[in-house]
């Protein structure tokens, strides 16, 4: 029987433990504001192409519309997600994954884990899969998913994603009713700290900022200067002048892929984007994603010789 | 003989698609066996949520020789062609045997093909079958290039008879038929080999796996409504969801949970909503019809007795519940203002790029309700109140959460703002029906409401030229012209579809729902052709009872005949009018009938004339039907003594005139012309 952990970090700590155990590279947050861990370079761009990857990390993610002020008990606009991406998936995958929990103190003799059909689709990268949620006693606790496509691209071999939901689910682990009261670090350390002593303002002040302040006109005008930029770098001739080498800019590229669509998200938080425009946003986003999957793949990471 | 077992060991099959997994195996592989030459007794297919498994009975060991005879090109044919021939036939030249057949000398390739044994069959054909499996949606694993609906891990595929158990060996993409499996997931995880089907389904169910999903649903069954019954409760059915989670489990163990009393105020459609969608709970009820507890289904037993598990499912749906509580009461507040909040958002709402915002289809429904209103005896005020309610709830939380509850909230919260129960009603109701056999609203203010929201989707999808074309349709026309129709038709409306801004090309759109929905109720088309033809059949009502007046008319034996005798009056009427470049519609005249038979058939049609005119203004059709009828008889005995044709010109006009009379009275009832036979 594993024992429990008995803080948030703790559960982040074991879960990167458990997959450096196994062979993860452990990679740091991207550092730019994402949707969710998938956009992590390490994620969608190496999903692509046939060179061998393993990566684990956590990925801050931000997710404007669902601010709530902290006052709901599990909805935030920022949160941590745990990404592990592997290429080719292995065959115990299913295994793999069911260890973690076992890591992060899940009891498979007291709990029913269920893997529960859920089609996995990023209309923003381009990308599908097919796998599960993964339930626990009936509250999901993660998303598995083989990618099939990425950025337009077929993915050969395949990569198996699994996504995590930090916040939710240590709050279950930890048997914890409101997020905000969520131990942070150890309860018994000297100077304890609860998810809302390290969150709750920052949610207050991007609730406000996002459902409010944010300038749409600025955030237009980013948009358009990302969607710009993007393009403008792949237009590049890949054989760099200065030093004679062939260098493919798909990752400064995507970059601005990344930026437009948080641009996006804020936009459709400040309410300023219809429904028939909402679609063709999404489509000017995926046209970036496209155009760096298309970039990534004549790199050597993408697996061009 | 030989049984035959499979089973396609894998990573968890969608629920949904199991029960028809299941049953593709089977015919792919006894249709496959069958077309190779073996027979076999029986057969039957399971399916779990990690597993697809299929028990042949009773098959041949090996398929019977067999011996073909191919006739082929004459003798001193070119090479080429007898070359041909035997290319295809895959026989030597120096086999074929040439044969007198009377029309000179053929020759005849004798194909024989020895027996084969089952195993290289069966190998050949569920390879086969695994690689052409028809499910909804697959996918690649790993580095390979097989597809299947999750990654698959391992196969059984054994013969075994009174000697024993054989492997038919056999790979697909790295996989090895064998004769071991493995049990539940967490309750049977080690591997074991079977030696039959019963051995199979007996060590599965020792490892904690239930192979038939019927038992799997009946076991849940039986055990949640015991449960419940236990409590002196009722377990709401529902079957969808039953068989549902009987593919989510191996292991079905019963859990019923307890819904905190908080939550007893919502409207029982939400927390069934809320625990079906989500959780795949099915709702437990007292007496009073209030939901009260749940039940789920968890795939293991616990040492615990399940304790752990159902609390952690109580803990999810008290979240699940206080989001819904939250939207509630969040709604419960605009409804109460009157609900104008919800109406202004609509006009953010796109309903179509080029239709506008929901606002503006609301102002467009309340307006033809108001029209329609008077058409069906609803009060024209309350129609239109109805109408600008009926979208309120679509911005609402609680729809915007559980889209299914649209309507269904409009009415909750249409009672709240005060409307009366005509208008809450509409606000439910106005979407029906939805399909054909969908109840259809027969509360004046819902009929009113429910033909606007329709007619208007109609007229507009029409102006901008989105029409249905061959099976698409994805703005459901099709079904928004069968809802008008059958609310028409139940209702009993008169309504002239050409004064709701319905033009001739939609309403010819109309007419093809009709026949579609007509020829459903024993209605044949040339009948529904011969009343389209009919002037008013804008209006669906008048077109529809004049179809089955006529329909019925045909089902006698005076109304066979006198078809007969119109198709006669009309065919000679008509040849003659060709003929002589005239119409013979000057009336005919008495003084020049000749025979009681020609004297009779004038007082029939006066007769029939004197009946018909009045019931066709009354639009009962069966009285001019059965006044039509009477001149049956009449027709026939002028037809049998009198010469059209006369020698006097005079008498040959007057006839010719008084089938003019035959035509037009028939006529005036429906066109008979159109019908067949």
């Amino acid at each position: 029987m594993a024992d429990t952990p008995r803080s948030f970090q703790e559960i982040i700590l074991r879960l990167q433990a458990y997959w450096a155990d196994h062979g993860c590279a452990i990679m740091q947050p991207y550092d730019m504001e994402v949707g969710a861990g998938t956009f992590h370079p390490a994620t969608t761009l190496r999903s692509l192409g046939n060179v061998p990857w393993a990566a684990a990390y956590v990925q801050p993610s931000r997710r404007p519309t669902d601010g709530r002020y902290g006052e709901n008990p599990n909805r935030l606009q920022h949160y941590y997600q745990y990404q592990v991406l592997i290429k080719p998936s292995p065959p115990d995958l299913q295994e793999l994954y069911l260890g973690s929990l076992r890591a992060i103190g899940v009891d498979m003799d007291l709990h029913d884990i269920r893997f529960v059909e859920d089609d996995w689709e990023s209309p923003t990268l381009g990308a599908w899969g097919l796998g599960w949620e993964v339930w626990c006693d009936g509250m999901e606790v993660s998303q598995f998913t083989y990618f099939q496509q990425v950025g337009g691209h077929d993915c050969h071999p395949v990569s198996g994603e699994l996504t995590y939901g930090l916040e939710r689910l240590a709050m279950y682990i930890l048997g914890v009713d409101h997020v905000m009261d969520m131990p942070y670090n150890d309860p018994d350390a000297p100077i304890p700290l609860t998810y809302g002593d390290v969150f709750l303002q920052n949610e207050q002040e991007y609730s406000r900022f996002n459902f409010d302040i944010a300038d749409t006109d600025i955030l237009l005008k980013h948009f358009e200067d990302a969607e710009k930029e993007c393009a403008a770098i792949l237009s590049h001739d890949h054989i760099d002048p200065k030093t004679g080498h062939k260098i493919v800019m798909a990752q400064p590229a995507y970059d601005q892929a990344i930026k437009a669509s948080h641009l996006f998200n804020l936009l459709d938080a400040r309410g300023v984007i219809s429904v028939t425009e909402r679609q063709a946003y999404i489509g000017r986003v995926r046209t970036l994603s496209k155009l760096c999957a298309d970039a990534f793949v004549q790199t050597a990471a993408g697996g061009a010789i | 003989m030989p049984d035959l077992l499979i089973e396609l060991f894998s990573e968890e099959i969608p629920a949904r698609m199991q029960a028809k997994a299941a049953a593709d195996l089977k015919k792919m592989m006894t249709d496959g066996l069958v077309d190779a030459g073996l027979t076999y007794a029986g057969a039957g297919a399971f399916s779990t949520p990690r597993r697809l498994a299929l028990s042949v009975e009773g098959l041949t060991a090996e398929s019977p020789d067999t011996r073909e005879e191919r006739k082929g090109p004459k003798v001193g044919a070119p090479d080429q062609a007898i070359e041909g021939f035997c290319r295809g036939a895959g026989v030597s030249r120096d086999s074929l045997e040439a044969r007198d057949t009377g029309k000179g000398k053929v020759y005849f390739a004798i194909i024989e093909r020895p027996g084969r044994k089952a195993s290289d069959i069966i190998a050949e054909v569920l390879e086969s079958t695994i690689r052409n499996f028809p499910w909804p949606k697959s996918m690649r694993w790993g580095s390979g290039t097989l597809k299947w609906v999750r990654p698959l891990h391992s196969i059984i595929c054994i013969l075994s008879d009174e000697a024993g158990a054989q492997v038919v060996p056999f790979t697909v993409e790295g996989i090895t038929s064998g004769d071991t499996t493995k049990g539940h997931r967490f309750m049977g995880p080690d591997a074991f080999s079977v030696t039959s089907f019963e051995d199979y389904e007996a060590k599965l169910k020792r490892a904690k796996v239930i192979l038939s999903a019927d038992e799997r649903a009946d076991l849940i069954w039986s055990e949640a409504s015991n449960q419940a019954f236990a409590a002196g409760l009722e377990l709401v059915e529902d079957k969808g969801l039953l068989a549902e989670v009987a593919g989510l489990v191996e292991w079905p163990v019963v859990l019923m949970g307890t819904i905190a009393d908080d939550f007893l105020t919502l409207p029982p459609e939400v927390l069934t909503a809320s625990m079906k969608e989500h959780q795949k709970f099915f709702s437990v009820r007292d007496k009073s019809g209030q939901v009260v507890r749940f039940v789920t289904v968890a795939n293991r037993e616990t040492s615990d007795q399940g304790a752990t598990i159902l609390a952690g499912n109580q803990k999810v749906l008290f979240a699940r519940l206080s989001d819904a509580k939250f939207f509630w009461e969040n709604d419960l507040r605009i409804a109460k203002a009157g609900g104008q909040e919800w109406l202004d958002a609509l006009g953010n709402v796109t309903f179509h790029n080029k239709l506008g915002t929901v606002a503006e289809l609301v102002d467009r429904m309340a307006a033809l309700s108001r029209e329609i209103a008077p058409l069906v005896g609803a009060d024209p005020d309350e129609a239109d109140k109805a109408a600008r309610f009926a979208k309120a709830d679509l911005s609402s939380e609680m729809v915007y959460e559980f889209p299914d509850l649209q309507g269904l909230m409009g009415r909750y919260y249409a009672k709240e703002a005060g409307m009366s129960d005509a208008v809450a009603a509409a606000a439910q109701d106005h979407y029906s029906p939805l399909g054909p056999s969908d109840d259809v609203p027969s509360a004046p203010v819902s009929v009113a409401v429910a033909l606007a929201e329709k007619i208007d989707k109609l007229t507009g999808f029409w102006a901008i030229d989105e029409k249905p074309t061959g099976s698409k349709d994805p703005f459901a026309l099709r079904r928004a012209a069968l809802g008008v129709i059958r609310l028409v038709l139940e209702n009993g409306l008169t309504l002239k579809l050409s004064n709701v801004n319905i033009d001739d090309h939609l309403l010819s759109f109309f007419h093809d729902r009709l026949k579609v929905y007509l020829k459903d109720e024993g209605v044949s088309h040339d009948v529904i052709d011969a009343s389209l033809a009919m002037p008013g059949n804008d209006d669906l009502l008048l077109l529809v009872n004049r179809a089955k007046a006529l329909a019925a008319f045909l089902q006698t034996d005076d109304g066979e005949n006198l078809i007969q005798g119109f198709k006669r009056a009309n065919n000679i009427l008509s040849q003659a009018e060709d003929k002589d470049g005239v119409e013979y519609s000057y009336g005919a005249d008495i003084k020049f009938a000749e025979t009681d038979a020609e004297k009779a058939l004038f007082a029939a049609l006066d007769a029939a004339d004197a009946k018909i005119a009045p019931a066709m203004a009354a639009e009962d059709f069966a009285a001019a039907m059965s006044a039509m009828a009477d001149l049956r008889s009449p027709i026939d005995a002028f037809f049998e003594t009198v010469q059209i044709n006369a020698d006097s010109e005079v008498l040959r006009r007057n006839r010719l005139n008084l089938l003019h009379r035959i035509r037009t009275i028939c006529l005036s009832v429906a066109d008979l012309r159109k019908l067949e036979g």
